[in-house]
């Protein structure tokens, strides 16, 4: 159960956005909308911890998540921008580095079934320099499906994805919301997904003179 | 308790410190330049001539005050890094950018005084004893600070960055001079002169 | 635990995968050693003299060097990130990556070090005290350079800009270090010297993690 009470965020002296408010429960999403530059990416960023918020505060499972800091860390996984992963290595070395940093070893028989499921039969061993933008978004989102955390917060997961891979990565979310498990995301491309969803649009609202974040229940 | 607490808070917020500053720098102004004058004419006129060193020893008062300043306000900078760090203000950051060219002029001036004084004194511009060389790491302290916190664009970031190496440049400086010293007191004792205690405090007093 | 190994492990790994990066700077190393005979003359005597306060420069340089490559690269390809998000402490995850980069960059020095004393002339029980100097010495440049490659992250100008923060931060180890070697050529012995660079070196261990992690947060925020 994720809330937020709240949030802001400046960039330079300008407030971007302000008085965001949401909870998330088990088995809902919420996707983030908003132009470039409104403040999609410093918002998930600081729903992940990476960034403090410029006011309010969050609520992971109803304490402040300042209090629980490592455990909401485990419970949480964060894709950015950048796929995160190192060029030399392969992909299976990738993906067991990552697992390992996070805190769940990964044996190799999973995660030779995951990179198999995510695209990359036959692929594997190569290092990932070699691979397309695309492969190696798939690199990133081969921990998807290693993970155990609840909690997914994915910045712009379906770019460099080719409909194939689009329509699996829906599949995968859609296990994890079943499973109980939280997500929040944001995309530019329409997307659907089971599950309750909400929307949260950050941007000049033309009827105020501040940004102000509406909710909005999208139908499953 | 809590009321005074409160009270000392508000200014930590720069848009209500500055009209505070504005109506104090005169009053501080004024009383630096009543020291600073005061100091200077007790240095050159009332403190007697050095039966060894000539009137050449005059420098001292200004050498000895820059040096005490210069490891006074990288004292003073790490204070408020701490307090920046703690408390997370904007001010304590103000303080410290605006403390830092002020402390590396005032360790720069050291060096050459004391190069001035001792080239007539020791015989050469430089020697590499621990207080010199000290004062030259703690200058270099300075200008990495200026030179970090310059290069980078996002204000708070730059006042974090700087404070942490104030920090860690606070933590250093004894060490340093340990080192520099090999453990052992100064080699070379300047030859002070003996009425000490009547001159120092007004140009210390003004240099503040 | 585990994390900690997976990431030496991984910086290791990476190490062997680029090896030009470490060996150009044992090169760097090496040619910065030769160049003070060539520029001060080959008098042995006065080189023996001046090998210990060369030798350490020299690697006070080279360990800089490679100073850029310890969060870098991390940071852009968004790695660094996840480390922060581990449940590991960040602090842990940094010395990791800071012993892996001592592994592949100081341990080189010191075992070069010796041969290269023998350009200078150093008998070969001062190219012992040389070596457990190095062996001290170097890994509080690594760490204490941490802080500085974790300060000027993403800064324009990082690499002169690290070498002005982190090169007055060096200057006790280069006493220690030098004076350890050149106490134990006038027969004092080396090991009031020695021990102080064990102390340092005991300072930055517990200390230069945290630094370096705050300075790494800054830059992710």
């Amino acid at each position: 159960m994720l809330r937020a009470h709240g949030l802001a965020c400046d960039r330079g002296d300008r407030r971007l956005f302000s008085a965001v408010d949401f909870s998330l429960a088990p088995g809902e999403w919420l996707q983030v909308e908003g132009a470039n530059g409104a403040g999609k990416t410093s918002l998930l960023r600081m729903l992940a911890g990476l960034a403090p918020s410029a006011d309010g505060h969050i609520e992971w499972d109803g304490q402040p998540v300042s209090d629980v800091r490592d455990e909401f860390h485990a419970r949480l996984l964060y894709l950015g921008h950048a796929p995160a992963i190192k060029e030399d290595l392969s992909a299976l070395e990738n993906l067991q580095t990552a697992a390992a940093v996070a805190g769940r070893p990964l044996d190799e028989a999973t995660a030779l079934a995951a990179l198999r499921r995510i695209g990359l039969k036959g692929r594997e061993d190569l290092p990932a320099r070699v691979l397309s933008q695309g492969q190696k978004r798939r690199v990133a989102l081969a921990r998807l499906l290693c993970s155990q955390a609840r909690l997914w917060i994915l910045d712009e997961p379906f770019v460099a994805l080719d409909v194939a891979a689009v329509s699996l990565l829906c599949s995968i979310l859609d296990e994890h919301l079943s499973r109980g498990g939280l997500l929040i995301f944001t995309s530019h491309q329409a997307v659907q997904l089971g599950g309750i969803g909400n929307t949260l649009r950050l941007g000049p609202d033309p009827d105020a003179s501040r940004p102000r974040p509406t909710i909005a229940e999208v139908p499953a | 308790m809590s009321q005074r607490l409160v009270n000392w808070f508000k200014f930590a917020s720069p848009a209500s410190f500055y009209p505070l500053a504005g109506k104090m720098w005169p009053w501080f102004a004024a009383i630096g330049t009543v020291l600073a004058a005061a100091g200077l004419w007790i240095s050159f006129f009332v403190a007697p001539t050095d039966f060894q060193q000539g009137e050449g020893y005059r420098i001292i008062f200004i050498h000895v005050p820059a040096s005490w300043m210069s490891m006074f306000i990288y004292c003073v900078m790490a204070f408020w890094a701490a307090i920046g760090i703690t408390f997370n203000t904007r001010l304590s950051g103000m303080m410290s950018s605006a403390l830092a060219p002020t402390g590396a002029l005032f360790a720069f001036l050291s060096l050459w005084t004391g190069a001035l004084w001792g080239k007539p004194m020791w015989g050469a511009w430089w020697v590499w004893d621990a207080r010199l060389t000290s004062e030259l790491i703690l200058f270099f302290l300075y200008i990495g600070y200026i030179a970090l916190t310059a290069a980078i664009d996002d204000p708070r970031r730059a006042d974090k960055a700087g404070a942490i190496i104030s920090l860690v440049g606070v933590v250093n400086v004894p060490i340093i001079y340990f080192s520099v010293s090999g453990g052992t007191p100064c080699t070379r004792a300047p030859r002070c002169p003996s009425p000490r205690r009547r001159p120092w405090p007004p140009p210390c007093c003004g240099a503040c | 635990m585990n994390a900690f190994i997976a990431i030496v492990r991984r910086d290791l790994l990476l190490a062997a995968r680029r090896k030009s990066e470490v060996l150009t700077a044992l090169f760097f190393f090496m040619i910065v050693v030769s160049l003070f005979p060539l520029g001060i003359g080959p008098e042995t005597a006065m080189l023996r003299r001046i090998a210990p306060g060369v030798l350490w420069v020299a690697a006070l340089l080279a360990a800089m060097l490679s100073l850029n490559r310890l969060f870098a690269a991390d940071h852009q390809d968004g790695t660094l990130e996840q480390m922060s998000l581990s449940p590991t402490p960040l602090a842990l995850l940094v010395s990791g990556k800071v012993l892996a980069h001592w592994l592949t960059s100081g341990l080189p020095l010191v075992l070069l070090a010796p041969v290269l004393g023998l350009q200078f002339d150093l008998s070969p029980r001062a190219l012992g005290v040389l070596m457990v100097s190095l062996l001290l010495g170097t890994p509080v440049l690594s760490l204490v350079g941490a802080i500085g490659a974790a300060l000027t992250l993403g800064v324009r100008g990082g690499g002169v800009l690290l070498s002005l923060l982190v090169l007055p931060l060096y200057i006790p180890a280069l006493i220690f270090g030098a004076g350890a070697v050149e106490a134990d050529v006038a027969g004092l012995g080396a090991g009031g010297h020695l021990s102080l660079l064990g102390a340092l070196l005991a300072l930055g261990v517990f200390f230069a993690p945290w630094a370096a992690t705050a300075a790494l947060r800054i830059a992710l925020e």
